[in-house]
């Protein structure tokens, strides 16, 4: 399924996937109903999430490097971040 | 068939909001979406649930699609506009039934459900209920849809539309990043296959970029307009998106959509497969 799952940090079987997960925050708050997409190394489309009520975002990529960026009514965010086997945590601020 | 045709704004949507003969159908992979709050009298269609067999792979027979346009009360007069989550992915898959099973006027909100979202406009959590009809549905259009066999024999005759991502068609990775990388068929892509990712076809807000971008986008990466044209993903709803592009915004003739797409082709014993 391309369905995007029920987002939020809720324990996860990572075993050997590279999972890029975190939360969208903004004026010390999590934002929820984020937009966040994943891009690839040539700034291409990968995949987009809208953040769980606390504001959270799981990606399942590979090792490398990746762009998050999120799109919010209340503004936009990005970095870019290198991923590994397992788990990668981030946080995604929107100024 | 033009853009204006099969293509609303979120303006036009707002301003049309509970007129009689216009039915708004929001069509998620996610149903709790629409519980959360959706565009005032729309009904939902489950794309799961509502819209595939449940118990082959395919999607529902002539009285399956008959029994729930009927439930959901929309009428063979009505007009349809379909909207959802995912950059509009399942809206455009239901769009794609719709027009297989022959209904007369069905558009897409352009944006879908993030546009909306995002410009913040309201959200209604009532309860819609319309009074059930007599849907009637035609036979189903096979001229856009393919199946497998046709796929292997496309290989180097027609321009097969390879819609994942760049790492998706390469092999890197099996299904988009939101999911777990779980699958067991073989990654790449059906040798021939160009890959013209969706997302290059829609803007950050979920809208589809302009005609003529459109135009240039397929014109640059090969496309040739005198080949029959067959589009598929990974199960079929993102090519539905570029289908829709293809065929009703830039009018090109003789486009289908795989909805067995690479979930089936990448399964199959003995056909050709590249990196």
């Amino acid at each position: 399924m391309c369905a995007a799952p029920k987002q939020g940090n809720t324990l996860i079987e990572v075993g050997n996937q590279t999972v890029i997960q975190g939360q969208v925050w903004h004026d010390g708050a999590p934002v929820a109903g984020a937009y966040v997409r994943l891009l690839d190394s040539t700034d291409e489309f990968t995949a987009e999430v809208v953040t769980s009520p606390e504001g959270e975002f799981r990606f399942f990529a590979a090792p490398g490097e990746w762009k998050l960026r999120s799109l919010a009514q209340v503004g936009k965010g990005e970095r870019v971040l290198a991923a590994e086997v397992g788990l990668n945590e981030t946080t995604l601020v929107i100024e | 068939m033009s853009r204006n045709d099969v293509l609303v704004t979120v303006d036009w949507v707002q301003e049309h909001l509970g007129d009689p003969g216009i039915v708004l159908v929001e069509v998620d992979e996610d149903a709790s979406a629409y519980d959360g709050g959706h565009l005032e009298g729309a009904v939902k269609v489950d794309w799961k649930q509502d819209l595939q067999d449940p118990l082959r792979r395919d999607y529902i027979d002539k009285a399956g699609f008959e029994a729930l346009l009927s439930a959901r009360g929309i009428g063979n007069d009505d007009t349809v506009v379909l909207y959802g989550g995912n950059n509009n992915w399942f809206a455009a898959y239901a769009y794609w039934y719709f027009k297989i099973y022959g209904h007369r006027d069905v558009k897409l909100m352009d944006g879908g459900r993030k546009k909306w979202e995002l410009d913040g406009r309201p959200l209604s959590k009532d309860t819609v209920e319309r009074p059930a009809t007599q849907y009637k549905a035609g036979e189903p259009d096979f001229s856009i849809r393919a199946f497998r066999d046709e796929v292997v024999s496309s290989i180097g005759k027609a321009n097969l539309v390879d819609v994942r991502s760049p790492d998706e068609f390469s092999g890197k990775i099996l299904a988009p990043a939101h999911l777990p990388q779980e699958q067991s068929q073989r990654p790449g892509h059906v040798p021939s296959a160009i890959n013209i990712p969706w997302s290059k076809a829609a803007n950050e807000d979920g809208t589809f970029k302009s005609d003529e971008q459109l135009a240039a986008l397929y014109a640059e990466q090969g496309f040739d307009d005198s080949l029959p044209t067959i589009a598929y993903c990974r199960i079929g709803e993102r090519s539905s998106h570029t289908w829709f592009v293809l065929q009703e915004l830039l009018g090109k003739s003789n486009v289908k959509n795989y909805d067995g797409s690479w979930v089936e082709y990448g399964s199959l014993v003995g056909v050709p497969i590249e990196k």
